[in-house]
């Protein structure tokens, strides 16, 4: 598939930047994944999964930092499976009334003829998502009253005929809900930037570091709402996107003050709270943020200010992370500090066995650990940090948790 | 100035809009009566040096004020205003009432652009010098009281005390400054009959008409008078006081402000767009004061020519770093000390006190003085004045300036060199030292240490906007030492494999707090999450009895242009043209303060200590006895 190449190689290269851009358009690829899939007559589901999964592996091995590509990933898994499973426990109905058995998947064998059909779809569903008050809530009235309304239409008179139309509608579910994912994606800044009013008061004095995107529609929405404040914005070396959000707060009206990193610990103590963005968060309620940000959030430590996250829950990640800031981390060019050349002439590869004597480090992120943060506002709310891993589990299923599985044991 | 003032609301809309020039200053700025408006100011003699009150050694004002040139005098002690209306030809006629009214008080629409430009431009520059005249005779010393209400009628000296006149509404002022005009306007007409030419200043060497459009006026008006003319405007207090401004100056008092901006000889406007929370600061425009001091050289006769090329250095950033500073500082005036002659009717003592004192005043306007310099000069001062009174000029000069080799060699040199010594000995084989930016003993702890053979490797941290850090990894790699470089956002990232963390520091306060240059601090408190050791390396000439909680109270504020410019990155130019924008504020911190429990141990040449120590070195030892 051209499009998978092509945006495999725009990953690789990093042409597509931000968790944002990123998301949306691997969902987007998905969609094109999926309905470009031949459905076979049975196991339609496991085709899809199949198909999903070999093209998210070569994405996440494309930019394996990038672990926005990686939830979405995910996030589709998730749902063709939710998908999968209201679509059998509608056919499975069907099924059980013709006495035709097998053949879907393996929720019959599990649920066996003894069940009925929406207790089988209730344990199929508590299997794919850990329990939950949420869940539980969910599950209590199905047994009761299941979805008679759509499964009374097919549940009649099914032939095998039928199979490529349960084929049909299970795909394009599938891609309704896609869709409903990309537009969930493209609507968490609105959702975020709601909370902004509950957060700022009037005269509020907020930091922040670097560029997001989220971090400037909160802003935005908070200032609509008349709240005055004032914004600290650290530059964010290497890249000084604080430079560009502070050019569009100014734009605004907001009050904006441009101060260096390194003048971060001499105004954190005048400062009320630190907004930043993220660029995933991990299950432990730990954030892969731009570089920085460990100094930002120890400095806020330092002097009690609440440290915020606003992120879009297309950045939770099921990964519990482990050595972060080298294992989820990308180091760039040293252009970015030194311009090309400069040291040069101190460069010789003469002596000294050929090794330079001069390294330059230039790291793209900085881990967060969970302690650090005081909150985390996504589009579903405000969140602890330690009850980040109960939310992340309502996004994925735990099955998708480790998406490589299959090729490293073929391997 | 007028921002400063402690009665106005501290961000009003109104400093803000004083920020920017009015488009017609610009037009205003063709100055043609430019050498006889000095002439005016000229013609009213100051108020004689002697003037000072005696008790005060330190500096008067500046020497240019004592100045030989008779007619300077009269700018100094004599109303600000007149000199405002001498020096700086263009003004735009909006403003040009405010120059009477110390131009803080006046309407808050274009106040500030007035203060800074100390123009008293109602008029056109003609009419001021005109008017000006009749001024000057009726009440020369009294001037400095307000000349505002006075204006309106002709006896300036008269007016009433400034308390009344901040209460005035801005109808009020409104009405007052036309009448002012109205005033001026007459008294120039029959000044103009008058010779006011008759006493000529000092020419002035160049007006730049391009600088005031911005709104920093004064860079214009302050090339004509070395005294001070753009400050001139603001406050016209008695000129008696004119102890030398104390380091830690608080520049939100207007008054004081004031009174320095009378003395000062290098010409700052304010920043354009200056940060709240430092309001207490001198927030100045860069890279307008050093052209304009370079102009003034030919004036400020009083100045020795060492003192100048040191402050000029300063001014550039060519010298920087506290020893570097304080050791350039010691041997201009080890050269002032050399070239000085006494007074007939003078004492030594006395004399040359005052004299380093303000030559100190001169060093400070061009950059803030370091703790180091400060105790530096505390200690020349007191070997000055302890000198025994029956001591030959020769005696006198050869003893202090041996007594500044020794305070070079022992306190900084020797020093430094017994700080290498503790701080090697914390250095193991396959150590990683993690340093920022470029302290000057941190080096050659480094650099020693590599001699003698030991196996480490350093961790070079930088930041903008100096980048000092490249500096220092220059030398090192050319010393052969293995070094990674790295911005000071990474060093979270890097900090895992750091064993030790060397930091220099400016001053080591009694709290033990360490201020240092800004960003010392991050390195510190990463390095404290991470557990890795932090030594402070700092000779004991630079702790300081006062104490510090945190880094805006006490601090020096660089170019902000500096933040908006990234060197080297010319693809980075997001902030072009917002700079002017009233809503931004660019703010360049230049040092911060390291909270104590952060620092594992302080190296310095009386040994390795805690930083809770620091006061019972100062108390125990004595901080003077730290300098003899």
């Amino acid at each position: 598939m051209p499009d998978v190449s092509d945006f495999i190689l725009k990953l690789q290269r990093r042409r597509i930047e931000g968790s944002h851009a990123t998301a949306r358009q691997t969902a987007e690829l998905l969609r094109s994944v999926i309905s470009q899939t031949r459905m076979p007559y049975t196991n339609q589901a496991a085709a899809l999964l199949d198909a999903v999964r070999a093209v998210g592996e070569q994405l996440i091995a494309a930019n394996p930092v990038e672990l926005a590509v990686g939830n979405i990933v995910r996030r589709v898994l998730h749902i063709i499976r939710e998908e999968d499973l209201s679509s059998s426990a509608v056919s499975f109905e069907g099924l059980m009334i013709s006495e035709k058995s097998d053949d879907e998947d393996d929720a019959d064998h599990k649920g066996g003829p003894v069940l009925s059909a929406a207790a089988v779809a209730a344990a199929a569903r508590s299997t794919l998502r850990p329990r939950s008050l949420q869940t539980l809530l969910e599950d209590g009235p199905l047994p009761a009253a299941p979805s008679k309304s759509s499964s009374a239409g097919d549940s009649e008179g099914k032939s095998k005929s039928d199979k490529s139309a349960v084929g049909k509608r299970l795909k394009h579910s599938v891609i309704e809900a896609i869709n409903l994912l990309i537009e969930e994606i493209d609507d968490c800044y609105e959702d975020i930037s709601e909370q902004a009013v509950e957060h700022i008061h009037q005269n509020e004095v907020i930091l922040t570091l670097g560029r997001s995107k989220t971090v400037k529609e909160f802003l935005y929405a908070a200032k609509q709402k008349n709240r005055s404040f004032r914004v600290f914005v650290a530059e964010g070396a290497p890249r000084y996107q604080g430079h560009v959000l502070a050019k569009e707060l100014i734009q605004k009206g907001l009050e904006t003050t441009v101060i260096t990193d390194s003048a971060i610990f001499a105004m954190i103590s005048r400062v009320n709270m630190v907004i930043v963005g993220a660029h995933a968060i991990m299950a432990n309620g730990g954030v892969i943020a731009p570089v920085g940000m460990n100094m930002l959030a120890l400095a806020a430590q330092r002097h009690a200010v609440p440290f915020v996250v606003v992120a879009g829950s297309h950045k939770l990640c099921p990964l519990y992370p482990h050595n972060p800031e080298v294992l989820l981390n990308e180091l760039k060019s040293p252009s970015d500090l030194i311009d090309f050349g400069e040291f040069s002439d101190c460069m010789d590869f003469g002596a000294h066995g050929g090794a330079p004597l001069m390294h330059v480090v230039n790291p793209t992120f900085d881990y967060v650990p969970p302690n650090l943060v005081s909150l985390f506002i996504t589009d579903t709310g405000g969140h602890n940090a330690a009850h980040m891993y109960k939310l992340i589990a309502d996004y994925y299923s735990a099955d998708d948790l480790v998406i490589k599985r299959k090729s490293t044991s073929s391997n | 100035m007028d921002l400063r003032r402690p009665n106005r609301p501290v961000i009003g809309p109104k400093v803000r809009q004083v920020g920017f020039v009015t488009p017609d200053s610009a037009a205003a700025t063709s100055s043609s009566s430019i050498p006889a408006v000095s002439a005016a100011a000229a013609t009213s003699a100051g108020s004689p040096p002697s003037s000072l009150s005696p008790v005060m050694i330190p500096p008067p004002r500046h020497p240019s004020t004592e100045m030989s040139n008779p007619h300077f005098h009269p700018v100094g002690s004599y109303n600000p205003s007149e000199q405002i209306l001498g020096s700086p030809p263009a003004l735009s006629p909006s403003r040009s009432s405010r120059f009477d009214a110390d131009g803080s008080d006046f309407g808050g629409d274009d106040d500030e652009s007035v203060a800074l430009s100390g123009v008293g431009g109602g008029m056109t520059p003609k009419s001021s010098l005109l008017m000006r005249q009749p001024v000057t005779k009726t009440a020369p010393l009294v001037s400095e009281t307000h000349k505002r209400d006075s204006n309106v009628s002709k006896g300036k000296g008269d007016g009433p005390s400034a308390a009344p006149k901040e209460k005035l509404t801005k109808a009020e002022r409104r009405a007052t400054q036309e009448a002012q005009r109205a005033a001026k306007a007459a008294a120039k007409e029959a000044a103009a009959a008058g010779g006011a030419p008759s006493v000529s200043k000092q020419p002035k060497p160049a007006t730049k008409p391009a600088t005031q459009q911005k709104k920093d006026v004064p860079s214009g008006s302050g090339p004509l008078q070395p005294l001070a003319p753009s400050g001139s405007i603001e406050k016209k207090q008695g000129k008696k006081e004119v102890a030398a401004p104390h380091p830690r100056m608080q520049f939100d008092d207007m008054t004081k402000v004031g009174k320095l901006k009378k003395r000062a000889v290098v010409n700052q406007s304010e920043a354009r767009n200056r940060v709240e929370l430092f309001r207490h600061l001198p927030q100045y425009e860069h890279g307008t004061q050093l052209p304009d001091l370079e102009l003034k050289f030919f004036q400020l006769d009083l100045i020795h020519p060492s003192v100048y090329q040191v402050g000029l250095q300063f001014l550039s950033d060519k010298i920087s770093g506290g020893n570097a500073r304080c050791i350039a500082m010691l041997l201009a005036f080890k050269e002032v000390i050399q070239d000085y002659t006494t007074p007939p009717e003078k004492t030594l003592t006395r004399d040359l006190g005052a004299k380093v004192g303000s030559c100190v005043s001169f060093l400070i306007e061009c950059r803030p003085l370091s703790v180091s310099m400060g105790n530096a000069i505390r200690f020349l001062k007191n070997r000055i004045s302890s000198l025994p009174h029956n001591l030959s000029d020769k005696e006198a000069k050869s003893r202090l300036q041996s007594d500044i080799d020794r305070f070079i060699n022992e306190k900084i040199i020797i020093a430094s060199k017994a700080i290498v010594e503790h701080g090697v000995s914390k250095i193991r084989d396959g150590d990683v030292l993690l340093t920022y930016g470029s302290p000057s003993v941190v080096e050659s702890i480094f650099a020693y240490a590599h001699g003698i053979k030991k196996n480490f490797r350093v961790v070079v941290v930088d930041s903008r906007p100096k980048h000092e850090g490249q500096g220092l990894l220059r030398r090192l790699v050319e010393r052969g030492i293995h070094c990674t470089y790295t911005h000071l956002n990474a060093v979270s990232y890097v900090m895992h494999e750091v064993t030790r963390v060397f930091l220099g520091a400016s001053s080591v306060l009694s709290n033990g707090t360490v201020y240092s240059r800004v960003g010392t601090a991050c390195v510190a408190m990463v390095a404290h999450a991470f557990r890795v050791p932090v030594l402070v390396c700092c000779e004991a000439y630079k702790f300081h009895e006062r104490v510090q909680l945190d880094s805006i109270c006490s601090n020096e504020l660089g170019d902000p242009d500096a933040i908006s410019k990234v060197s080297g990155r010319k693809n980075l130019n997001y902030l072009d043209g917002w700079a002017q924008n009233e809503n931004i504020q660019l703010l360049n911190l230049k040092y911060d303060a390291t909270p104590s429990d952060y620092v594992s141990v302080l190296v310095t040449e009386q040994g390795m200590l805690p930083p809770t120590s620091v006061p019972v070195i100062i108390r125990e030892y004595g901080i003077e006895r730290l300098w003899t």
